[in-house]
């Protein structure tokens, strides 16, 4: 270790009976781009939490320049120059990208001398190619742009040490590669980028030294250069993984879901569905991929019920689903729909495990008797067997949701949407934010359930996904099906001119 | 084991901040000059252990608690209901115009018939929040409150006018007929039926909220509304219900002041239980069952007050004070919740202190 920026000593922290970090050490080499790398609930974020004074540890020693430091808030880990970009970013919507860098820094003359402020801002973007106007409102600005400022925050305040949690979950392709470009250029500048992922891609292509994770311990570090993408996620997982999972082979049946010419309006009034036409029939998972934010959500809300369509004809077995309820499209024509945002929709993060496993069927049998009393028994004697089946981590079937890791939460939905029995099954983003292992089951049992005739509807960024596992794919780009095409004819410049908005004639 | 214990703890916040009110409360007694100690025994013993104490504060349990109740079923689905003193004055209303043109009939479909009219009443004037807010997102906090005066107001124009008693000194309607009373449950006291009705319809619906689809919607409803949706709960007509369910209970508790205690309809006939039943909501953290508890607790402050203010001569303000302050402290304990890492923590440092000392002890003897 030439020059340690920073080590973490043998670091311990339990949430109760749970050790989040047990016995964590990490070498970081000053100017490199150190990995950390693992699965959900393996410990990454409470380590970085510990690293940013939002939590302490219980024991060991942070290291820092050589010296042993106590670091108790953010505002302690920012006077040692430690920066960190959340997940989520932390950006105030209406003020100006200045204002939301200047902003609870201390040293501020009574007076906001804005513009100096903003000049040196301006520098500061362009030395790094940023290319951040300090002027502009934040919440106008594109995600991938929003995520710069607030490393710039950081860079503002003098860090010389990076944490970024999960830095690419939120962005898209194109947004990603720019992201990448910027850490190279804060490499170049000698700071040091400590990130926290679950993607090998990233690693293999960013890092110089990576930290595997698992159940809260460190199960190995080493140079990016001497690994491999299988042997991370051997490490990662703890067993091979096998990427291309399935078999194709699926009897396909008969129509089962049918759109024509379908269009409807979006959040902000926007027309998000425009002309869409799209058939998925029974055992046949059809992928839906595009960049985010091109109708995707609005697809699947219009097939649940969420969202109703202005023109067109949505059929389920050539019956028009408008005039059904949310209610009578999950009960009677049996529409399961996986949410992308599963915290904010597809869960009542309050609720308990068992609760949660009833929320689209609570208003019936089995779950309720004598009309509309709730049945406890059956209540529990489900969620006890949906737990076994997907192997649900939960401390009691009563556990408030909210205390579940993300890969658990979207098991509980899976198991909720899958065992209704469902014909016909929309997935939004079932993935994202996911590790290898639960991806992997995630997949599976969709497989399995294609397998025995349910039609799927898989919507995904991620390429990867869509093509693992779907027996067709189409394409959308700004609320239309641009293509549709065979997994084994879709090639990555194909695929990327559809997503452009190319058709398929063109492309 | 201990564990346990600190939760509990933690549950029963709505306690401690009743205590630490009363605590401060009895320092204003000091500073005004009079024995506190003196003053509570006399606040307590008049409110619960005397015949005529515990007939006044079950006389206030009825309006306290159903108001309480018109509070805190709305609150559940995620509504802020200040306006159950409008409805208890629109309950009264309607009660009283009933009662005051019905044929003669026997007393139990009598009583029934003017009971249901306050609930009409209460629930009407609770419909309008809930419709504008359900339609058209406006905000019902203001709604409520502002409607309260209409219906305050409302009240008085009709006592002073064409309601108006004849030869009365002062607003007030004349008096419905004694078969239409509300029987007394308590020989030669104030303390009428209500309050029993009151505990039984607050059980009712602690089983709907706790056992049934409908409540378990409304909980949903409450803690995600994004959830509820996709859900395929209707947000809109379960916000309706609690809200108009909230105003039929308020109602009804007007119905029950003029049925059971004014025997006519005075302008200003309610003594702000509307508001007070917001301090019941929260003391119970919007559990019914608690609500009775807390509804019992602050009717008893109240008949209580005035045996102190006789006894050692405590002004009643003070009690309102306290009544304030427990408000405060009720919603400054809502940002305590028990966190089972911090004290697993604290309670292992302690633990490891314990053993250290207990080395230390040993060796002294050895030594």
């Amino acid at each position: 270790m030439s020059d340690s920026h920073l080590v973490l000593e043998n670091l311990c922290k339990s949430f109760g009976p749970v050790r989040a970090n047990s016995n964590v050490t990490i070498h970081v080499a000053r100017g490199t781009v150190h990995a950390i790398l693992g699965e959900n609930g393996a410990g990454k974020t409470t380590l970085m939490n510990m690293l940013y004074g939002l939590l302490q540890p219980d024991s060991g020693r942070i290291i820092l320049n050589g010296r042993e430091v106590r670091i108790d808030s953010p505002r302690r880990a920012l006077e040692l120059g430690i920066g960190m970009v959340h997940q989520h970013f932390m950006l105030v919507g209406p003020l100006t990208v200045t204002e939301n860098i200047i902003l609870g820094m201390s040293g501020q003359a009574l007076t906001l001398n804005q513009g100096a402020h903003r000049a040196r801002l301006r520098e500061l973007s362009e030395a790094f190619g940023f290319e951040v106007e300090p002027g502009m409102e934040a919440s106008r600005l594109p995600i991938g742009m929003q995520q710069r400022v607030e490393i710039l925050k950081c860079l503002y305040r003098d860090a010389d040490l990076i944490i970024l949690d999960e830095p690419t979950s939120v962005l898209t392709p194109q947004e990603t590669r720019t992201f990448f470009d910027v850490l190279r250029r804060l490499k170049a500048a000698n700071k040091t980028i400590l990130f926290i992922t679950h993607k090998l891609e990233e690693v293999m292509n960013l890092s110089d030294r990576v930290t595997v994770m698992r159940a809260g311990t460190v199960t190995n570090e080493l140079e990016t250069a001497t690994t491999n993408p299988g042997e991370l996620a051997r490490l990662m997982v703890g067993r091979e993984v096998i990427f291309n999972i399935g078999s194709r082979e699926g009897r396909r049946g008969g129509r089962l879901l049918s759109l024509q010419d379908v269009t409807a309006t979006g959040e902000r009034g926007n027309r998000a569905l425009d002309g869409l036409s799209l058939d998925v029939h029974e055992g046949e998972i059809v992928g839906v991929a595009g960049v985010d934010g091109n109708g995707q959500a609005e697809l699947a809300e219009v097939i649940a019920g969420l969202r109703p369509y202005t023109s067109g004809s949505v059929c389920l077995d050539g019956e028009e689903l408008a005039p059904y309820s949310i209610s009578e499209r999950v009960g009677r024509l049996r529409i399961g729909y996986v949410p992308e945002d599963r915290q904010r929709t597809g869960l009542v993060l309050d609720q308990g495990v068992a609760a949660n496993m009833m929320l689209r069927a609570h208003d019936r049998p089995p779950f309720t008797r004598f009309g509309r009393l709730l049945d406890f028994g059956a209540i529990r004697r489900n969620a006890r067997a949906l737990v076994e089946r997907y192997q649900i981590r939960a401390s009691s079937i009563e556990q408030p949701v909210r205390h579940l890791s993300g890969g658990n939460q979207q098991k509980i939905i899976l198991a909720r949407e899958i065992e209704a029995g469902p014909r016909l099954l929309v997935v939004a983003q079932p993935c994202k934010g996911l590790d290898v292992g639960a991806i992997e089951f995630v997949q599976n049992t969709l497989l399995e359930q294609r397998n025995r005739g349910m039609g799927v509807l898989y919507i995904s960024t991620e390429l990867e996904h869509i093509l693992a596992i779907c027996d067709r794919l189409v394409v959308m780009f700004r609320g239309r099906i641009t293509g549709s095409l065979l997994p084994q004819e879709a090639s990555s410049e194909r695929i990327g001119r559809l997503m452009a908005g190319m058709t398929e004639e063109a492309a | 084991m201990i564990e346990t214990l600190l939760r509990w703890t933690y549950r029963l916040k709505s306690v401690w901040a009743v205590m630490l009110a009363l605590l401060l409360g009895a320092l204003l007694i000091v500073l005004a000059g009079y024995d506190p100690i003196a003053a509570y025994r006399e606040l307590f013993s008049g409110a619960f252990l005397d015949y005529w104490g515990v007939s006044a504060t079950i006389a206030k349990v009825s309006p306290l608690l159903l108001a309480g109740l018109a509070v805190a079923l709305p609150l559940r689905v995620g509504l802020f209901n200040i306006g159950a003193e409008g409805q208890i004055y629109m309950g009264g209303l309607f009660a009283s115009l009933v009662a005051l043109n019905l044929p003669e009939m026997p007393a139990l479909p009598g009583i029934l018939l003017c009971a249901g009219a306050g609930m009409v009443g209460g629930c009407l004037w609770a419909l309008i929040p809930a419709l504008l807010k359900a339609y058209r997102d406006l905000n019902e906090v203001i709604v409520t409150l502002l409607l309260n005066y209409v219906a305050i107001n409302l009240v008085s124009y009709a006592v002073s006018g064409p309601m108006l008693a004849e030869g009365a000194p002062y607003p007030y309607s004349e008096e419905i007929r004694p078969s239409l009373f509300l029987p007394i449950i308590m020989p030669r006291t104030d303390a009428h039926l209500g309050a029993a009705i009151a505990v039984l319809l607050a059980m009712l619906i602690f089983v709907m909220l706790r056992y049934t689809a409908t409540g378990y919607a409304m909980r949903t409803i409450g803690s995600n509304p994004h959830a509820a949706r996709y859900a395929g709960m209707s947000v809109r007509r379960h916000i309706i219900g609690a809200m108009v369910i909230g105003g039929a209970l308020a109602g009804l508790a007007g119905a029950f002041e003029i049925l059971g205690l004014k025997h006519r309809l005075f302008h200003l006939f309610s003594a702000g239980y509307g508001y007070d039943g917001i301090v019941v909501a929260f003391l119970a953290a919007g559990n019914p069952l608690a609500s009775v508890l807390a509804a019992t607790f602050l009717a008893g402050l109240e008949s209580g007050a005035n045996t102190m203010q006789r006894a050692v001569g405590v002004p009643v303000t003070v009690i309102s004070a306290v009544k304030g302050l427990i408000v405060i402290f009720v919603a400054a304990s809502l940002a305590f919740s028990f966190q089972r890492s911090a004290w697993a923590a604290v309670l292992r440092r302690r633990r490891e202190t314990e053993a250290a000392l207990g080395e230390v002890r040993r060796g002294r003897r050895h030594a």
